[in-house]
């Protein structure tokens, strides 16, 4: 048993330290640990820097650029990132649409798409939730019907997020409503954003800022040779999406960062004329979230060491899920804390000068509910691990 | 970076895992635990054959040279079985300070007596009124002749009356809450003017408090440098600590094992009752619990063999927050799942629940632990 990283591994960490203190732009940076709202250029910019370097899409195959990094390389690199205050990579082209084409996709498809994505020359999103289908997603009701060459979509997703920058989306849809077994009649389609019929409309979230939409789907052509996997088999391809977790999953870097920031804050805010940091009862509840954080970076490592002989990962990535969601929460919930009534400064209404940072605090423990709720939900979580690892 | 067990820490665990199975089964374990001593002399000469008692010391004295992460194997397999045998407190805390503090004569007498089963240890050190600070030593030792007289009290030593010798923190000079002027004492338990008042615990182990009236022993009983004890106290509790924490995770994994199997098994309402989500929810959470535990009793075993006193410091404390919050949540829903058969007797899951209730305070409670994690600067892993 040895919990350091190899000579190899600490020298890898390194370079890529290194190299992100070069190229990560100051600005993207100070935007990401700001908390300030990301734009389709922001994400773009920061995606094309690392595709210019190979390394965006760290865990594809070499032959269409991946870098051939260990499960704990990648996990490094990831940690860093978060670490260092790079922005998000979209997950929902190279990490969600690209291992499905890689998976399941023609020739023609990977040839299509793939380097588009990896360039970042289209921007993708993921048409899954519908206004009836949260958790229970194969109760999905989009249609498609199948006329000569093309399918003719019809219905509503939701929670669609950056629909509003997206060029493509895939989508599942059902094209078999009359067989017995929800799962079966489910298709996995690849629609161009800029097709007629096709209506983004904004959801406002309570923090104030656009991240998801509701897409309506109007009698949208869509050409059969984009349809991924056999027609009615899409449930294949989903099921194997949703087992597709990263382990980065529990984003571990990023909330060292945050943790960081928060202990700087919580040293700038008074109580009784001693810094915050110094009273007990809130450094109790700080120091219990950074307990917890390194119990989860040393669970995410043995996880990580499982995954080493190969072995696909598991209900682990949701035991990941719901513990880093849950301490992602806890260290925003304590910031918004720390800054106790100026957490409620939210906008200037003139140009007046205004703390910005504390600003953004109560907004942003509003939108990390999210957390919990994204990616199946931490209960579905549970739900899984109670299945898959326990056989309940 | 590798979390797997070497070959031999695999056969090893594999042993342990006969042993409890063939030897130390819950009902042969209620003997031992009913009978005068509550402990049993053949399971502690199996352990010595086995080169259990020896594993950590160094091979000039019969040890193996094992490192905490070996000691943890153990551990683990006694948290599984309940084994209420002297284990921790002989070789976990009364060997350390031989092997780190002793002298060579000290050492050649102990510790190849200690690995051949012949010899068990306890360290005699909390007070009324110390809690857990370390510090607090207000039992004196007088210098006297060529050696030393020890007047004073201690508080539930950890198989007091099971030990042939026990490590003594002494008052040497200074007030009682000095970090300067604390030294360590061997002392037979047979020595003139001890007195043992012994007890069971609500775990089923056993302790004692001893009182010491006049007890003279001769200055080569010194371990260390006298009035510089302290440090070494903090490091080998620190170690016993980390150990404690594998134990708890081989109770906890006890728990949740025997918690699942039940939920499988019970039916109500015409079903097993493990297919209502809230149990099953709740299960989930148990195993979360465990699995983080686990993480942090590895990241403790592993450090507290390598690393410098601040970080030693930080881990094991961060270690003992999560297993003490992980033995109260596991613990309390363990029994609470098993409804009002996890409070019976009968059941193993309840002599469980109240070894992982009292490891949560042991060398101190989650409380303590955070405010000294808190004071030893907080996290700085892997970065």
């Amino acid at each position: 048993m040895d919990l350091n990283y190899s000579h190899e591994e600490t020298e890898f960490r390194d370079e890529v330290r290194a190299w992100l203190g070069e190229s990560l732009p100051r600005d993207l940076r100070d935007k990401v640990i700001n908390y300030q709202a990301l734009g389709k250029d922001d994400l773009l910019r920061w995606h094309r820097i690392l595709a210019k370097k190979g390394w965006v899409a760290p865990d594809w195959p070499a032959e269409w650029g991946g870098t051939g990094w260990t499960a704990v390389q990648r996990y490094i690199f990831e940690e860093e990132c978060g670490y260092a205050g790079c922005p998000p990579l979209v997950p929902f082209g190279l990490q969600m649409c690209a291992p499905v084409l890689l998976r399941f996709g023609t020739e023609a498809q990977k040839q299509r798409f793939l380097p588009r994505i990896y360039q970042g020359e289209d921007f993708w999103c993921q048409g899954y939730s519908e206004p009836g289908s949260g958790s229970d997603l194969a109760s999905l009701k989009t249609r498609a019907v199948r006329q000569g060459d093309h399918y003719v979509v019809t219905g509503q997703k939701i929670w669609t997020t950056q629909a509003h920058f997206a060029d493509w989306i895939f989508c599942l849809v059902r094209t078999d409503a009359s067989r017995d077994k929800r799962q079966e009649g489910i298709s996995f389609l690849l629609i161009d954003m800029r097709s007629p019929g096709i209506t983004v409309r904004p959801i406002i979230l309570m923090d104030g800022g656009h991240d998801v939409n509701e897409v309506f789907f109007d009698d949208v052509k869509v050409p059969v040779e984009n349809l991924v996997h056999e027609e009615h088999k899409g449930w294949t391809v989903a099921k194997y999406l949703l087992g597709y977790e990263r382990m980065g999953t529990g984003r571990v870097g990023q909330s060292k960062r945050e943790l960081a920031t928060l202990k700087e804050l919580a040293a700038r805010q008074l109580k009784d004329g001693k810094p915050l940091i110094e009273d007990p009862r809130f450094r109790d509840r700080l120091t219990r979230v950074e307990v917890e954080l390194m119990a989860l970076e040393i669970t995410n490592l043995r996880f990580l060491d499982r995954l080493r002989g190969g072995r696909p990962p598991g209900a682990e990535a949701s035991l990941l899920k719901i513990k880093g969601t849950e301490i992602q929460q806890a260290i925003g919930e304590l910031m918004m804390q720390a800054a106790g009534p100026f957490a409620q400064a939210f906008r200037p209404v003139d140009n007046m000068d205004f703390d910005h940072f504390t600003a953004r605090l109560a907004a942003r423990y509003c939108n990390m509910r999210k957390v919990t709720i994204y990616a199946g939900s931490n209960e579905i979580q549970r739900n899984i691990i109670a299945k898959a690892t326990l056989g309940l | 970076m590798n979390f797997e067990l070497s070959q031999e820490q695999q056969l090893l665990a594999d042993s342990l895992k006969r042993f409890a199975t063939n030897d130390y089964g819950f009902d042969a374990r209620s003997k031992i635990v009913a009978s005068p001593r509550g402990w049993s002399a053949e399971v502690w000469a199996a352990l010595a054959e086995m080169g259990l008692l020896g594993l950590p010391f160094p091979a000039e004295h019969d040890g193996f040279g094992g490192t905490a992460v070996d000691v943890m194997i153990v551990m683990e397999a006694i948290g599984e079985a309940l084994i209420v045998e002297p284990y921790l407190a002989t070789v976990g805390l009364g060997g350390q300070f031989v092997t780190r503090g002793g002298s060579p004569a000290q050492q050649k007498r102990l510790l190849p007596a200690i690995a051949q089963g012949q010899c068990r240890m306890a360290f005699a050190h909390i007070e009324p009124g110390a809690r857990y600070d370390l510090a607090q030593v207000g039992l004196r030792a007088r210098r006297e002749g060529d050696g030393f007289v020890l007047d004073g009290d201690k508080r539930v030593v950890l198989h007091g009356a099971a030990a042939d010798v026990l490590v003594v923190s002494a008052r040497t000079a200074g007030q009682s809450t000095d970090s300067h002027g604390v030294s360590l004492f061997l002392v037979d338990k047979t020595a003139p003017g001890l007195t043992v008042k012994e007890y069971r615990t609500i775990d089923e182990l056993r302790a004692a408090d001893i009182s010491f009236s006049g007890v003279a022993v001769p200055r080569d009983a010194l371990v260390g440098l006298e009035g510089a004890g302290l440090p070494l106290i903090e490091e080998v509790v620190d170690y016993a600590t980390a150990l404690l924490c594998a134990e708890a995770v081989g109770a906890i994994r006890f728990a949740n094992d025997t918690t699942l199997e039940y939920l499988k098994t019970r039916r109500q309402f015409g079903v097993p009752i493990g297919t209502f989500q809230v149990l099953q929810h709740r299960m989930v959470d148990m195993v979360i619990s465990y699995e983080q535990a686990r993480s942090m009793a590895y990241l403790a075993c592993v450090k507290v063999d390598t690393a410098g006193a601040a970080e030693r410091r930080r881990v094991v404390s961060a270690a003992k927050v999560k297993v003490a919050d992980a033995c109260r949540h596991v613990s309390q829903e363990s029994v609470q799942l098993h409804g009002g058969m996890g409070m019976s007797e009968e059941l193993k899951v309840s002599h469980t629940f109240r070894r992982l209730t009292m490891i949560g305070q042991t060398f101190g409670d989650a409380e303590h632990h955070l405010e000294r994690f808190a004071a030893s600067g907080g996290q700085a892993l892997t970065s």
